[in-house]
């Protein structure tokens, strides 16, 4: 990790001298060691505060949006799944790839600093990764910790490590597979349990939303520029939902509104700051989209077209799903 | 007394978008050749089912329907050729997701109806309302604000 992270800053300071880039996208060191944040990086001396460690999880992709319509090149830093991200973004005219500079970098599963707290973890001086194991330093003592048991949610359902896009790679033997078992399981689980139960789960689960609106802002696949939620006739801009037909009004047209290109990276899960596993939401429209449709994996290509912009003569009708039944 | 506090039969409401060039025609039908169909149904003209965006459904839900049904041009059929298409899957992926989140699936439908398919307006108009009235109130998706 530490070899990686000497390269991509090595890489970032020759491209930003020889004037090639006039930015880097990358994670900066925070006050605490898992605070690593996206940030650009404008100087070869400002690169001194650039990091890559196991809590660099954020997708960087989006925040090329930013760069878009200034004139110049940005350096940026994509992990696997980001690449899928970056691949969405390109195929709905969002960025523009000659202005951008890709570096496809390895990873082997990124940290989840609650599930380190969760295990009682606290204080956390200094994090040392060594392969399938984390040592870690903190305020009272030493500690170590399997790496598998606290990866994020998002990487044990990773989509693979192999990158989609990119004009580089750095690192890609750091890759270590970090997926397991079935990503729909959770979902197959609330279909079995019946309407009513479902809708307790939710209600449960969506009125802890606060209405930050942190899970819309991070999606690499929510870029409109105008948005309904921020449309004060809409009845649903950024407030704190007052009824909770409001909550599930908000997370249906959310998870809806990027049906078909939400590439399963995760993110809105991992931002959310009450918890709310709203990539459930999202994964129901891809279980859908692979029973209906055929598979199909948002991001895989640039060319690969959203199935809900598409058609077919012989498609389902929705009262078989809805009722089992055909259109007579 | 005891006459005085029976309790009313549950009317539905129902919110019916119906396609400019055939469902909405086929109400017309339905109207002219004297066929009953429940007054609970409230017709949204709309110039196709594909103009439908999942937000009206919802938007109808929150207003009070206990029902929503999108009526259009049976496929291959469509005035701007393709449109019902795009319907059918969005269609689909909403009806499914409302399901998901656990609002009875009964409460919303997708149909095919022609201009020369008066009596079929009338019969689907009929079932749906029906199913409503045994189901009753849509609890679940309203608006406590919305309601009078
Ligand atoms: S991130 Fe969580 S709390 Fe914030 S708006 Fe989204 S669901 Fe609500
Ligand atoms: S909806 Fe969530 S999982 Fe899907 S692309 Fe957006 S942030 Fe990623």
């Amino acid at each position: 990790m530490q070899r990686v992270e000497g390269e991509i800053k090595q890489k970032a300071h020759e491209l930003l001298k020889s004037g090639v880039v006039s930015s880097v996208l990358a994670w900066k060191k925070g006050d605490l060691v898992y605070d690593a944040a996206p940030a650009f990086f404008k100087s070869p001396n400002a690169l001194e505060d650039m990091v890559y460690n196991g809590f660099c999880c954020s997708n960087l992709s989006k925040y090329l949006i930013e760069k878009d319509s200034e004139n110049e090149k940005v350096l940026v830093f994509l992990k696997p799944c980001d690449t899928y991200s970056l691949n969405q973004l390109l195929s709905n005219h969002r960025v523009i790839k000659d202005k951008i500079y890709a570096v496809g970098i390895g990873c082997d599963g990124k940290i989840d600093i609650e599930k380190l707290r969760a295990k009682g973890v606290k204080g956390i001086l200094e994090i040392e990764e060594d392969g399938e194991s984390l040592k870690i330093q903190t305020l009272y003592g030493d500690e170590t910790c399997v790496r598998r048991d606290i990866l994020l949610e998002k990487c044990l359902n990773c989509k693979g490590k192999d990158h989609m896009v990119y004009d580089e790679l750095i690192g890609s033997e750091l890759s270590e597979e970090t997926a397991l078992g079935d990503k729909f399981s959770q979902v197959d689980e609330l279909e079995k349990m019946s309407s009513d139960d479902r809708f307790e789960f939710w209600r449960c689960e969506l009125s802890k939303c606060i209405r930050c609106n942190a899970c819309r802002n991070v999606c690499p696949s929510c870029t409109c520029r105008k948005c309904v939620f921020d449309n004060p006739h809409s009845g649903v801009n950024a407030k704190v939902n007052v009824t909770d037909f409001e909550e599930n009004m908000f997370h249906i047209i959310r998870a809806f509104h990027v049906a078909g290109r939400c590439s399963d990276c995760g993110e809105c899960t991992r931002v959310c700051p009450q918890g709310i596993p709203l990539q459930l939401l999202n994964r129901k429209f891809i279980k859908d989209i692979n029973n209906f449709y055929g598979d199909f994996q948002a991001g895989e290509t640039v060319e690969s077209r959203s199935p809900l912009f598409d058609y077919n003569f012989e498609d389902i009708e929705p009262n078989v799903i809805s009722k089992g039944r055909g259109i007579n | 007394m005891q006459d005085l506090v029976k309790e009313k039969p549950f009317k539905p409401l129902v919110v019916s978008f119906c396609c400019n060039w055939c469902s909405y025609a086929g109400a017309d039908l339905a109207g002219s050749s004297r066929l009953e169909y429940p007054a609970e149904v409230k017709i949204i003209r709309i110039p196709c089912s594909c103009r439908v965006d999942p937000l009206f459904v919802l938007r109808a839900f929150q207003r009070g329907a206990d029902g929503v049904i999108i009526n259009g041009c049976h496929p291959g059929d469509c005035h701007y050729s393709t449109g019902n298409y795009y319907t059918r899957r969005r269609m689909a992926m909403l009806f499914s997701m409302l399901d998901f989140i656990g609002i009875e699936k009964e409460r919303t439908r997708l149909e095919w109806v022609s201009a020369a398919e008066g009596a079929r307006f009338a019969s689907v108009m009929n079932e749906f309302v029906g199913e409503l009235r045994e189901m009753g109130e849509n609890k679940r998706l309203g608006d406590i604000r919305c309601k009078e």
